[in-house]
């Protein structure tokens, strides 16, 4: 283009002027952030018709809510059956009421015994301060032994453990201010009651304690990780282009990208989540490109003798296409998000495509208009020479490469199938976490977290108290007791027999469900009359007796085993022959779905963007086989980055399925600045090796430059104690290394083979930089 | 008289007096409750047709309808049998209860299917009468001893003028810390309740409706509509037919007249 300085004129006449556009444009989209707000809970993750939420929602509705905040006490002698393990947790289960929306609590010290004497059914709490001599205790220990509603839940099996668990009623929407609220005066009970009981643990689970870790984790990570990893991104960049003022400009421009498009999802009403906190650092990584490449343009044409304008220009010649096209592709990319199941990560796609489109406008206009106030450093060349070097051994040795690292790709890519699914929440938080100490405490003492409830539907008044339904409760409770994975069922038929027993003198012949519906519903009737606050059976039955809930407390298993568990208890239920509906649901369930849904909608959306970006490629460069080999190179990155997982790891969570989008922007930016430079050099009748080598040439360094730098950002995010965190740096780190081996060694030797010289290009057009 | 000059006091030294007017609620709070206790005594015995209607969050409905015989004791709280027409399997279920002030309530139970009178020996005036909101405490007989008064202001519910009381439990077990109370001035008559729990958090709201008198002497609510604002939950209770003076006597309240009470 003869007339890319007169634009460059233009454009950049008033560098200061242009700088301060930007600025005061930033700061009003800026403002739109005040509208922004921050949800922690896991039901952004789920469409409001997702089936599994209607199914919990449904459930919660009908039955009392199953979020909740649990105590667990953990004496250090192992042995709670002693009068200070009892005190505390009788003190404990009235404390707990002070928990801010709290509508129920449950210990084995509130739990309401009840036995016959003489013609009286008594009805009382197990534990009370006074009852708390040796033999006393015995007894106690004698009444769980013989209650299978609390052992398992509320008393571990080995007697090392009780739970005191609160039911909390959060409000509709955004509860992330309750949830950090109830936290908080949950620690400072949970310190007060270790302080005065000493000798004592207390841990924190729970749904709600759970939703507070993961809101705690993301704004943790929000306000040290990543300002550290941008802070080192900089830092890296000045070291590597060895110039202050690059650094200083890529931060600009990166802040303002990031700054605006928040701003601008502000103004549009969006919320920010743990899924959304990524478009920044996704928005970097391809700002960081960008910059990258016009600033070692810049120093590649400063190194040359060109004035610092004319450089200026040059580089802008040689990148403005790339890096359109680059960005565009990438854009479409994140929009593609919109057909993901999850519906936070549409909002995440649409802020990151947002973010790109911005990032390439400024770098090819605000970054230029800041590299004018001074001229850059030139940097010594030799560094070039390195990709000269590398360039000249992939060329000359492209037959033997080839294969090897064919060979060495689909090897590694094998492994892509050892990963599983595995998502559990509660396993999202190391040991470093308060919440994962927990969750691991849980799972040695009691066995885990998970849970599903069960809900069978009569859909008829008093149809849950009729024999024949309580039979198939029955039998659902002991086909689920049998499962190894299962260590505590809730189920009122336990409760039916124990009060039919009571009723006939406390004769044990009698611990049996009762054979008549009407009894049922009597004893039923008679139960609820003798409950205290907050102890209703709303939480199992519900308003008209029509349906019953039995609630599960099983391992904290992966997606795949949950969901197997889910169903097999359905096709049993179903082999009883009943015509009642049997529904489950539960938090942990609605994860494990959306687990697969979302890694489906993500991972081969993301397959699917990477084609789609290599057919405009295709377009863009205007060949057939450029087109060809970027699909190549965009798809083997990923290929060998979950090949390399499934070897580390093999668990792929949430987080790893954003990780394609994640690295799309890197990996399609890699592809489209080799090719594109290399087929500018065939343009001008340059050999196959000639051209490559051009490629190396100019891109070599940008690109390697990029990595690095990323690097040692996502670095710093692989030690966040935040697994989703974590691992979405690790496996980011190695797809973006894996993008460029890809791009410096298989994708010209693939040139080398593809294409051939004695061939004209079809697709000849002068006019195409 | 007393109550005028009360009014004329604080409204003359409101400022100097502060001490002693923050001591005031307190007296005059109890003064408004044995006015309502006193313009409620003396109506012997009662029997009722209720109908009582379940909501859950959900807005599902559930019904029952119960037969409430009620006998007002002077010196202690009220006896009252309560026997349910349906659901049908329930029918003929009969529910004896003595509330005392400060003791735990006396409880006998008639399972007809089980055809058995069981005492229950429980401490749940907190608990929910028959898994409705309304717990024990909130269905037993108003007592001015079961609670310490102070008198908070006056509103305007309903058209009608209100003393608001704020009223706590000084028995054991109740699920409460406080109660907030309207009562009007012209008969006395609760027309709002709100119910606090321990931590102190609205729980649930009562509000009463549509009056009658009977007796020419005694106004009693034809609707009760009480809602847990935390659940969303809420019941109804609607008289369907009420009649005093009944032949009732102490021996219909005895627990050997579960088994043929209707």
């Amino acid at each position: 283009m003869q007339d890319t300085s007169s634009v460059t004129s233009r454009w950049f006449a008033s560098p200061k002027l242009t700088i301060c556009v930007v600025i005061v444009a930033m700061l009003v989209a800026v403002v739109g952030a005040k509208n922004l707000y921050f949800r922690g809970d896991y039901k952004v993750f789920f469409e409001p018709d997702n089936p599994q939420r209607l199914a919990f929602e449904e459930m919660q509705n009908i039955f009392n809510k199953s979020e909740n905040v649990a105590f667990m006490v953990v004496p250090d002698d192992d042995n709670v059956f002693k009068p200070s393990t009892l005190s505390l947790v009788v003190e404990l289960t009235e404390t707990a009421w002070q928990l801010p929306l709290s509508t129920r609590v449950e210990s084995i010290a509130n739990f309401q015994y009840t036995y016959a004497e003489d013609d009286d059914l008594i009805v009382e709490d197990l534990i009370t301060t006074g009852s708390l001599s040796n033999p006393e205790i015995t007894d106690i220990k004698d009444v769980l032994d013989n209650t299978p509603e609390l052992t398992g839940r509320l008393v571990s099996y080995p007697g090392d453990v009780l739970v005191v668990n609160t039911t909390i009623q959060l409000p509709d929407g955004d509860q992330t201010k309750e949830v950090i609220e109830i936290t908080t005066v949950a620690t400072a009970l949970k310190q007060q009651l270790e302080e005065k009981y000493p000798g004592h643990t207390i841990y924190l689970t729970g749904m709600v304690v759970m939703n507070d870790a993961f809101a705690v984790a993301a704004q943790q990570d929000a306000s040290t990780l990543i300002p550290l990893m941008f802070f080192l991104i900089i830092v890296m960049i000045g070291v590597i282009v060895r110039s202050v003022l690059a650094a200083l400009a890529t931060l600009l421009v990166v802040i303002v990208s990031i700054a605006t498009s928040i701003g601008v999802s502000g103004w549009l009403g969006m919320f920010l989540s743990t899924a959304t906190v990524n478009a920044p650092t996704m928005i970097t990584t391809l700002a960081v490109a960008d910059c990258i490449h016009i600033i070692v343009g810049v120093q590649y044409f400063l190194g040359r003798g060109l004035t610092n304008e004319n450089a200026i220009s040059e580089s802008l010649r040689i990148n403005t296409k790339p890096i359109i096209i680059t960005s565009v592709t990438t854009a479409i990319g994140f929009l593609m998000l919109n057909f993901s199941a999850v519906p936070v990560l549409s909002d995440l796609g649409n802020m990151t495509a947002f973010g790109v489109m911005l990032a390439c406008v400024l770098s090819l206009w605000l970054l230029p208009a800041l590299l004018l106030l001074k001229p850059l450093k030139v940097k010594a060349t030799k560094s070039n020479k390195v990709f000269d070097r590398l360039g000249n051994k992939v060329t000359s040795n492209y037959r033997a490469l080839l294969p090897i690292c064919a060979l060495v790709i689909v090897g590694v890519s094998v492994f892509a199938t050892n990963n599983e699914l595995n998502d559990v929440a509660v396993k999202y938080f190391d040991d470093r976490s308060t919440f994962g100490q927990a969750v691991e405490i849980n799972e040695e003492k009691l066995g885990g977290m998970s849970n599903i409830d069960f809900v069978i539907y009569s859909d008829t008044p008093y149809g849950a108290t009729e024999p024949e339904f309580l039979a198939r409760v029955e039998l659902l409770t002991t086909w689920l007791r049998e499962k190894e994975e299962v260590h505590h069922v809730l189920s009122f038929a336990d409760t039916l027999k124990r009060l039919n027993k009571n009723m006939h003198g406390d004769e044990d012949a009698y611990y049996r469900l009762p054979e008549d519906g009407e009894l049922a519903s009597q004893y039923v009737l008679l139960y609820e009359m003798s409950l205290p606050f907050g102890l209703d059976l709303s939480n199992q039955l519900d308003i008209d007796k029509s349906a019953m809930r039995i609630i599960a407390v099983i391992d904290n298993l992966g997606s795949r085993d949950l969901t197997a568990l889910e169903s097999d208890a359905k096709a049993y239920f179903k082999s009883l022959g009943s015509d009642n509906r049997l529904e489950a649901a539960s938090p942990p369930l609605m994860f494990a779905h959306i687990g697969d849904r979302n890694m489906e909608s993500m991972v081969v959306g993301s397959l699917y963007a990477l084609v789609l970006i290599s057919v405009l490629i295709l377009f863009a460069l205007r060949s057939w086989r450029l087109g060809l080999v970027s699909l190549f190179t965009n798809l083997l990155p990923a290929a060998i980055g979950f090949g390399v997982w499934g070897v580390i790891s093999g668990q792929i969570n949430m987080a790893l399925s954003v990780v394609i989008s994640m690295t799309m922007g890197i990996i399609v930016d890699d592809t489209v600045h080799f090719l594109s430079k290399y087929q500018s050099a065939r343009l001008t009748r340059k050999s196959v090796k000639e051209s490559v080598l051009y490629a190396f040439n100019t891109v070599g360094m940008a690109l390697t430059t990029t990595t690095i730098v990323l690097t040692v950002g996502f670095g710093v995010l692989a030690s966040s104690s935040f697994m989703l965190n974590a691992h979405m740096g690790i496996l980011t780190i190695i797809i973006i290394v894996a993008a460029l081996a890809v791009d410096l060694i298989f994708l010209p030797a693939l040139l080398m083979w593809l294409d051939k010289d004695e061939t004209p290009l079809p697709e000849k057009n002068s006019e195409i930089h | 008289m007393r109550y005028i000059s009360l009014v004329l006091l604080a409204s003359f030294i409101s400022i100097s007096a502060f001490n002693g007017v923050a001591a005031e609620p307190s007296a005059k709070g109890l003064e408004i409750a044995q006015e309502r206790k006193a313009r409620d005594r003396g109506w012997n015995n009662s029997e009722a047709k209720i109908l009582m209607v379940l909501r859950n969050a959900q807005g599902q409905e559930a019904t029952r309808k119960l037969n409430v015989k009620s006998m007002e004791l002077t010196d202690d709280g009220d006896k009252a049998l309560t026997v349910f027409q349906s659901p049908r399997d329930v029918k003929g279920t009969a529910f004896l209860s003595f509330s005392h002030v400060f003791d735990a309530d006396e409880q006998w139970i008639f399972l007809p299917a089980l055809k058995r009178v069981k005492r229950i020996a429980s401490k749940n005036k907190s608990g929910p009468f028959v898994g409705s909101e309304f717990a024990f405490e909130d269905m037993t007989s108003f007592e001015v001893e079961k609670f310490s008064y102070s008198y908070v202001g006056d509103e305007t519910i309903n058209g009608e003028a209100c003393f608001v009381l704020e009223q706590i439990p000084q028995y054991d077990y109740s699920g409460y810390t406080l109660q907030k109370v309207w009562i009007d001035k012209s008969h006395y008559r609760v027309h709002k309740v709100q119910f606090y729990d321990k931590k102190g958090a609205l729980l649930k709201v009562l509000e009463l409706k549509d009056y009658e008198l009977y007796k020419e002497k005694y106004w009693r609510p034809i609707r009760s509509e009480m809602t847990n604002v935390q659940t969303r939950k809420s019941t109804s209770l609607i008289t369907e037919s009420l009649i005093f003076d009944t032949d009732l006597s102490e021996s219909d309240f005895d627990k050997n007249s579960l088994k043929r009470a209707r």
